[in-house]
């Protein structure tokens, strides 16, 4: 493909975009470095906090967290990555009701 | 081998040979037929495509465009509203340049209701970012889609094939098809650009671009389209080199000598070859200028051929309601803007929702444009109908 940008070349960029000549075909992006660094949680307006006493380790909130953005360390639950959790709520609303180990609460700007 | 098919059963037959790996649609008039036989051949185990019966032509844009993001070869079929119905991922296939053959049997949009030819469907489709070849017949239906498979896997872009509702896609034809190996090896082994699924070189597609990288990403998807007429050109030439049957961007016919010409898309080329060897035979020089591949525009073609004319009458299969003429006679006349020498060019607007177009009716096209081409173009009436009450 010609002047739309080389794969390889622009994997080794760390740099955001200077050009069109240098972007992947069709808005792909193959560094997921570079999605990492775009970190999504500033959109947040709603924070969840969670509890490690009250937190029974059912995996609720990992498993359907939508940015995966619930931290597992050693098969527990240790957090939140707020880099990238978008406030959604589902992890609250999953968490089960006798547990309620994650309430959401208004994000400080 | 020589077959009697439709212009339907020609397409049908075409992507049997190319044996793609999905094909995912929704029947609409007068498509329907193209997947409907497919769907035969997939029942009867002569293909190995995953065939997914959607429920609308959104869901089936949709699922082509999963499909060719997993490294597959998608096609589908439609049809007018079934296209409208398609735009919006019309618009997703492009941006994120998937190869994907769409057969577009041409049809009038709706309102009022119509069923019959006319070119608005794809027409209004031009901004989408997919290259559109307009075919004359089966013939040219047959092979332009299976070089658009190449076309599409060359450029990454996705591809319309489009025939004239009706008029060609039911209408028994005498074709000539080369063998299915024949086929195989002219496509290729397809080679995508990436695969969602490789779950080892995990990637992003679609992801958001904001204001600060939109645009770039715009500018670099206008370059695929900026390069796509070469790669038609390669693909049409290697089809003649192999199997010695040509393929125009722009055909002539009688052109040479021509002070007056007449440029159309579709089935109404082949009315129009008539009207010329009428008035040829009667000295008059008139030539005919059949133009196949709308997007990209044929600029160097439709500058080259067009500018030493003195008149020339578009016909256009489509009202373009903008109180200027259509996409056809707009984009033609603009491209010519820059010539110091170009002809007079008036818009017909003609076929609508079917209304038959005769050799006769062309005649006299030709004749009215012979009695104009001395006048002064201010003077002349541009927006003109062809056989309107």
């Amino acid at each position: 493909m010609s002047n739309t940008g080389n794969a390889n070349e622009e994997s080794k960029k760390e740099c955001l975009i200077i050009s069109w000549k240098d972007l992947t075909c069709g808005a792909l992006v193959r560094d997921l470095k570079r999605i990492k660094e775009n970190k999504t949680g500033t959109w947040r307006s709603l924070k969840p906090i969670w509890n490690k006493e009250k937190c029974v380790n059912c995996y609720r909130c990992w498993m359907f967290c939508p940015d995966g953005a619930v931290i597992i360390e050693n098969d527990r639950v240790v957090g939140i990555n707020y880099d990238y959790c978008k406030g959604c709520g589902i992890c609250a609303k999953e968490c089960p009701k006798k547990v309620q180990a994650i309430i959401m609460e208004r994000e400080e700007k | 081998m020589i077959l009697a098919k439709t212009g339907n059963e020609a397409i049908a037959y075409a992507m049997k040979q190319i044996n793609p790996d999905v094909v995912a649609a929704y029947p609409i008039t007068p498509s329907t037929e193209i997947v409907q036989i497919f769907s035969s051949y997939v029942a009867d185990g002569e293909v190995d495509t995953e065939f997914v019966p959607v429920e609308s032509e959104h869901s089936a844009m949709s699922a082509c465009i999963a499909a060719a993001a997993s490294g597959a070869r998608a096609m589908t079929a439609t049809s007018a509203q079934g296209l409208a119905l398609m735009h919006e991922m019309l618009f997703i296939a492009s941006g994120l340049r998937l190869p994907i053959v769409l057969c577009v049997v041409n049809r009038a949009l709706s309102a009022p209701l119509n069923i019959h030819c006319d070119h608005t469907d794809s027409l209004a489709s031009r901004d989408s970012g997919w290259i559109q070849i307009f075919c004359e017949d089966a013939q040219e239906a047959y092979d332009t889609t299976i070089c658009a498979i190449k076309i599409a896997e060359k450029s990454f872009l996705p591809v319309m094939v489009t025939i004239d509702g009706f008029i060609i896609s039911h209408c028994m034809q005498r074709i000539e098809v080369l063998s299915d190996e024949e086929v195989k090896s002219f496509i290729g082994e397809y080679k995508p650009n990436y695969n969602l699924l490789d779950v080892e070189n995990p990637i992003t597609l679609g992801p958001a671009c904001l204001p600060d990288s939109f645009f770039e990403h715009k500018r670099a998807q206008a370059e695929g389209m900026n390069q796509a007429l070469r790669y038609i050109e390669e693909v049409f030439k290697e089809y003649k080199e192999r199997f010695n049957r040509e393929l125009f961007i722009l055909e002539e016919y009688h052109t040479k000598d021509a002070e007056v010409g007449i440029l159309c898309m579709g089935s109404t080329s082949g009315t129009a070859k008539i009207a010329v060897d009428n008035l040829r035979g009667k000295g008059y020089q008139v030539g005919l200028f059949k133009l196949r591949v709308f997007r990209p525009i044929a600029v160097s073609y439709l500058q080259r051929s067009l500018k030493n004319l003195k008149i020339l009458g578009i016909l256009e299969r489509m009202e373009g309601l903008s109180a200027f003429g259509g996409p056809l006679f707009n984009e033609v006349r603009s491209v010519l803007y820059d010539e110091p020498e170009r002809p007079i060019i008036i818009s017909y607007v003609y076929g609508l929702g079917g209304r038959e177009i005769t050799p006769e009716e062309i005649e006299e096209v030709f004749l009215e444009l012979l009695s104009l081409k001395n006048k002064k173009r201010e003077n002349i009436e541009k927006f003109r109908y062809i056989n309107v009450r």
